[in-house]
This record gives C-alpha cells, structure tokens and sequence, in this order.
C-alpha cells in the first residue's frame, strides 16, 4: 500500500479503517455503517475536497482529491463520495457553490445528452449515474445548441429510476424532462463533455487501482494461510505465478491511475496529453480489472464465491466502475481514432512526451 | 498491507527535452546518410562499427559513468532517452548496447584500476563491443549449475568448458563470464563461482555461431580450451559471483528495450490503416497504445525510483515481465488488426514482412536475460510468497 502523501488522504484513510471496514459492512444487513461513515466523512470536509472554499467547500488541491480517491478504491467505499468530489468540481469551474449533502453528476457516459432549453430548462435522459438514489443534488452539464452550460438540480426535480451495477451500487437513469436548475451558469471556454468524462475516468481508475492492491493483499495473505496438499498453497508454483501476475495487473493499474491524475494536477488545460494519459488510464485500469478480479477469485476458490466473503466487495466493484463515465471499448476507439488521425510517425512522439 | 508496490508519477526532466531534439536529429541524419532503414527491423544484421563510434563521439555511451573514465556523470533518465529513442528508430546498437547497459557498471564496481582505466573510455567511445558469458548448455535459468571450469595457474587462470547462447560473441572484443573457481558447498550451492573479464579473439576460444529461427546468426556456442585469463582479470571476489549479480538487474529489467523491441509493427500498422480508421481498428490502436503508455510510465518511473537511490526490484521485474509479454503479443494483435486493411495501401509489404520477422522474433522476448519464470518467482519473493 502506498503511503498517504498527506494529511487529507490521512484523514480520509483513517475514517475508512475506523467505519468502512470491508468485513463489519458485509456482515451488517441494515446498511447501518452508512451514516456514520458519510457524517464523518462530511465533517473532515472530504466531499467537497475539490470545492473552494468560497464556493462553500474545503479547498484541498487536485492532488490530494486523488490521494482521497485511492485510498477510497482501496477500501471499496460504498457511498457517493468520489461521485460528490466529481459534483463539487464540476460546480466549481463555473463558480457555483456546492450545497450540503451528497452529490452526483450528469450525464455519467458519452452517450447521454442532456440539453439546456431556451427557458432555462434542462431535457434528456442520463443512464447508468452512480449513486443517483442516495444523491439530493445533481450538478449537471448541458449543451444549448451554442456551448456548454454547468447546472445544479434539486434531485426531486427528476425523475430517478433505480437500478444496482454489478457491485450491488446504485447506478440509476435520471430523466430531465423540462426541469428547472437551481442555477446555471455558462461552463469556462474549452470545457465539454469530454471534459468531465475524462476527469471520471481518472477517478475510476484510481478507485480500480486502489481496489486491485487490495485484491492482491488479501488474495497473498489467504495464499499464506490456505492449507492444501499437506503445504500453503503459496508455496504451489502455480498460485505463485498467478499471484505475480495479478502484482502487474495492480502495478499497471496503479503507474496508469496515477500517471493520468499527475498529468490533470499538472495541465493547464485538457490537451490531447491529458486525453491520452486519463483514456489510456481508465483503458488499462479496466483491462486490470477483468484479470486481476479473475486471479483473485481463482487464488481463494470456493470461499471467495461467497457473499459472506469480502473478495467480492472489491472484485464487483473495480469490475463495475468499468462502465462509469464511458467504458473502456469506448475510449479505446477514442483514442485510437486520434492516434489515428495525428499520423503513425506521431504516435512516438506524443507517448515519448508523457 | 503485505504488498508495497510504488509507481511514482515521475516525468523526465526538462534536460531530456532538449537531449531527446539532439538525438532525434541525429539519427534522422544517420538514416539520411543510409546508415539504416528505420522501417528494416533486421537492424542487427548490420556491423554499425563506424555508427557505433559516432553514438560515442556524441557522448551517449557511458552517459553515468565517472569522467575519469570517459564517462559523462549525466543522469539515468537522460540515458533512458537515448536507449528509447534508438530502439524505436531501429537503430542498429548491438556493437555498443550491452557494454553501456551491463558490462561497463561490473567493470566500474569489480575490476581493478587499471583495467578500468584501459577498457572503460574504450567503450565510451563506441570502439569495443561486450558479450555476456552466463548460459550454458546445462545451465541456462539455473545459473548456478554452470560447469565451465577456470584452474589455478602461474598468473592467471586456464579455462575449459562451454558457454552458449551468447550474443554478440563472433563479434566481440571482450565477454564478462562466470566460471566455476570451486565446487558448490551443501550449505550454498551458489557457491563456487567467479567472474571474469574475458578477451576474445585469443588463443583457446572458440565462437561458433548458431542458427536462430528468424533466420539471423545472432548468438553463439562460445567452446574454452586452455584459455589463460590474468589475474588481474577476476572481477570481484573469488567464488562469490551470487553476491554481485543482483545489483544491476534493476536497470538491465526495466528498460524501454524490454517492450519496444517489436514496436515498430504498430507504426506501420497506424500508417496502414490511415487517417479514418473503422471503429475495429480504432479500437485495437487505442488499446494497443494505452497499453504501451502505461508499460512506459512504468518503466520511467522504476527509472526514476533508481536515479533516486532506491531499489525497486520487484517493480523492475514486473516491468520486465509485462513488457515483454507485450511485445511478444504486439505482432499478433497487430496481424489480428490488419487483417481487414487495404491491399492496396502503399506501406502494405513493409507491414507484412515486419509482421513476418516479428513473428519470429516474438519467442525468444521473454525467455532472453531472465526468463518469465525467473521474473515471476521474482515478483513471488517480493511477494512474501517464497
């Protein structure tokens, strides 16, 4: 695990090991670790960590927002927290001030529109947002036909239809239908809808990464403890092997993950950089996903199969947060279609300049 | 948590910029002047003599090595540029590769004065070309079971046996080599081996070029018969090679040349499918390129990590295991991809017969220094799993 650079993750990392510890929250069947674990949340301010403090917020910088999310990832943290961050954020770059409460943004795919009407009111359908039932506000961003506008909506001002991704999280669709914002406001020149997504991306990855190193901890602590054939199942060349290659599923993840969030801290602006480095992140991250979950489960064997095991609570989630905020077939196809574009005797250049 | 992996996002510093513009230029010059053919993968079938000796002139060869050697005291990531922009241009660096990798830091660390003094700006300059000595036909990942014998005598020692699989030795001017000095104890059976420096074209030694599938004669049986190695020429302790091999193989693990060795297929596979690619190659591209993007900030990262005095052996290792799966894949994702591309598109026979050579090149990427068994039972015991 890496070390906490600073005092947010810390304090983020501390309230995780006291109130989101994976086996008190699988045992408990009336979702009773949740309040706790979001009011303490709220109070060290972390929701709102990427929110100025004139904008009602706690003013951490970029950085230690991604810091927050890592360690989130790590512990597989089930409320609406890197959701929240991502609303906040987005409400900030067109200086509107975030409310209390949990937060999530729309549209949460590249599919989705939703359009700014001429009367102020926001129309379309937004699939697949995280966390939408358990959120009272939606930042939302939204396009007039001209340019990109930035919008903060009451949750009961549309409508919401639940529905569970594979890691048992909300993941509803949200259907505007003439809806007023509580304000809107012109997004800054250069942000889009790629904009968002991206930054999305680069807080999936970091969940999945976080997520992954997890899955190799637990899964090389059983493999020291699991007796078979008279010896641990370690010391099998087999598990061995398999064990190293879920280490470089988690390791490129995490060099991936981590690398795009630097470039973001670091960018002036969303170039075709920031492009390659949060698409390529949330692409491999994915891929990491897929193969690490599979080596995790396969490590632990039947156990791990069961729901009163914490394999899963891990494993469904990094597999799930691959469908957030455009999956990896969907970036893959982006980015290639811009390598594409700029011309092969490019491509080197621009990877060599990362 | 039992599993401490770090990849810092390290970023090259502003130095390589400027390093990376002057090593560009002059490989757009070398390949003007005909040199080479960045698109020919069968780079190493040229003898880059003179090639080798203009890379030295530039200062690339040694760049970390003190300047009492000839070496140039400039950083690890500003060698990590040069080794990636050569790689990817197709550069022919076999004469000059494995001495600036391998060869001249054992020097630096084990052999005596003088000799570092005669060889080290040698190979600064891009005059003499390195093998490495380790394989034999009875032991290859088990290097410890190595038999080839050096026995005591007046000055010196007389070695008898075989190495095998040994790059670049028909052309080499020097091998470093391990020989067995004892028999190996119960207790160790690391025990009893010493390294030596080796001069080549001497009396007793004879290089026997071997066959490989892709076609080229690029490694050799390399047959000891009296051969008289001075004393001088031991590098290091006596019997305890096991202490020194582990040092360098961070760098010789993590480099960009353990997954750039069949990049140049996906270039040409980018050329092949144009400026519009259909949504099944722009997919496979984008893959293929995230892949590559992360496999690189790893790599920069493990470099930077060891510019910084650390020691990420187990991040080295699952560099080098990641990479070169890789690139032994690269060649037949590529195929998968061009499968549908124009017949007619101009670059269509340059695609296919680098498709051809990287094809049988694929094999021999994760089985080359340090086999991907080696490198798991590596990232196992970083583990705490052995």
């Amino acid at each position: 695990m890496a070390e906490s650079d600073n005092i947010v993750a810390e304090t983020a990392e501390k309230i995780f090991a006291d109130l989101a510890d994976a086996q008190t929250i699988n045992r408990d069947k009336d979702g009773s670790w949740k309040t706790p674990l979001w009011t303490a949340l709220n109070e060290a301010g972390l929701p709102l960590s990427w929110v100025p403090e004139d904008c009602n917020g706690s003013g951490a910088s970029l950085a230690d927002g991604f810091s927050v999310l890592s360690s989130a990832g790590r512990f597989a943290v089930a409320v609406p927290l890197a959701e929240t961050m991502l609303a906040g954020w987005l409400l900030a770059q067109a200086r509107i001030a975030s409310p209390e409460g949990a937060m999530t943004v729309a549209p949460a795919g590249p599919r989705d529109r939703i359009t700014l009407n001429a009367d102020g009111s926001l129309t379309g359908r937004a699939r697949g947002v995280p966390f939408a039932k358990e959120a009272a506000h939606l930042a939302v961003l939204a396009h007039d036909g001209k340019g990109w506008s930035i919008a903060l909506v009451d949750a009961k001002s549309c409508r919401t239809d639940a529905s569970l991704n594979l890691g048992g999280d909300n993941s509803d669709t949200v259907t505007f239908n003439n809806t007023k914002p509580l304000t809107a406001k012109p997004a800054p020149k250069g942000f889009d809808q790629n904009t968002l997504l991206l930054m999305g991306c680069v807080a999936r990855s970091l969940q999945i990464a976080g997520a992954l190193e997890s899955m190799l901890d637990i899964s090389v602590r059983y493999s020291n403890e699991r007796v078979a054939f008279e010896k641990k199942i370690s010391k099998f060349q087999a598990v061995q092997h398999n064990l190293a290659k879920l280490a470089g599923e988690a390791a490129a993840a995490l060099a991936a993950a981590t690398s795009a969030a630097d470039s973001i801290v670091n960018a002036t602006s969303f170039d075709d950089a920031v492009f390659l480095e949060a698409a390529a992140a949330k692409i491999r991250c994915a891929e990491a996903a897929e193969k690490g979950a599979a080596i995790a489960h396969q490590v632990h064997g039947a156990i791990g199969f069961t729901i009163e095991h914490i394999l899963h609570r891990y494993t469904l989630r990094a597999l799930a947060w691959r469908d957030d905020f455009g999956n990896e077939s969907h970036w893959a196809v982006e980015l290639g279609k811009m390598v594409a574009a700029r011309g092969a005797d490019e491509l080197w250049p621009l990877v060599a300049s990362r | 948590m039992t599993a401490a992996l770090r990849f810092d996002p390290i970023r090259l510093p502003p130095e390589c910029v400027k390093l990376r513009e002057e090593v560009r230029a002059f490989l757009a010059e070398e390949i003007a002047a005909g040199t080479f053919d960045p698109h020919q993968p069968k780079r190493e079938d040229i003898d880059a003599r003179e090639f080798s000796r203009r890379v030295g002139a530039k200062g690339w060869l040694g760049m970390t090595w003190p300047k009492k050697y000839g070496g140039h005291e400039r950083t690890f990531l500003e060698r990590y540029v040069v080794t990636e922009e050569m790689r990817v241009a197709n550069a022919p660096t076999r004469r000059f590769f494995v001495a600036d990798r391998q060869s001249g830091p054992v020097l630096i660390k084990y052999a005596p004065e003088h000799i570092k003094m005669e060889i080290l700006p040698r190979i600064c300059r891009g005059e003499i070309c390195f093998a490495i000595g380790m394989s034999e036909p009875n032991s290859g990942s088990d290097l410890f079971a190595a038999k080839t014998k050096a026995t005591k005598t007046d000055g010196g020692w007389l070695i008898n046996g075989t190495k095998i699989w040994t790059s670049s030795a028909h052309i080499a001017d020097y091998m470093i080599a391990i020989f067995r000095t004892s028999p190996s104890t119960k207790e160790n059976r690391r025990h009893g081996l010493t390294q030596f420096l080796v001069k080549m074209k001497q009396p007793g030694i004879q290089v026997n070029p071997i066959g490989q599938i892709t076609g080229q004669f690029e490694f050799n049986e390399v047959v000891f018969t009296d051969h008289f190695i001075p004393d001088d020429h031991v590098l290091g302790e006596i019997d305890g090679a096991w202490k020194q091999a582990t040092s360098e193989l961070a760098y010789e693990r993590s480099g960009p040349e353990r997954f750039l060795e069949t990049y140049y297929v996906l270039t040409e596979l980018v050329r092949a499918v144009g400026k519009n690619p259909d949504t099944r190659s722009a997919e496979g591209i984008g893959r293929l390129v995230a892949q590559l993007h992360t496999m690189r900030r790893m790599s920069v990262s493990v470099a930077g990590m060891l510019q910084a005095g650390k020691e990420p052996v187990v991040e080295a290792a699952i560099v080098k295991d990641i990479g070169t799966i890789w690139e032994q894949a690269l060649p037949h994702r590529v195929r998968d991809l061009a499968a549908f591309v124009d017949a007619d598109v101009s670059n269509h026979e340059t695609l296919d017969k680098q498709l051809d050579f990287a094809t049988k090149t694929a094999p021999k990427l994760t089985i080359q220094g340090g086999t991907t068994e080696v490198l798991r039972g590596i990232i196992a015991r970083g583990l705490g799993l052995r």
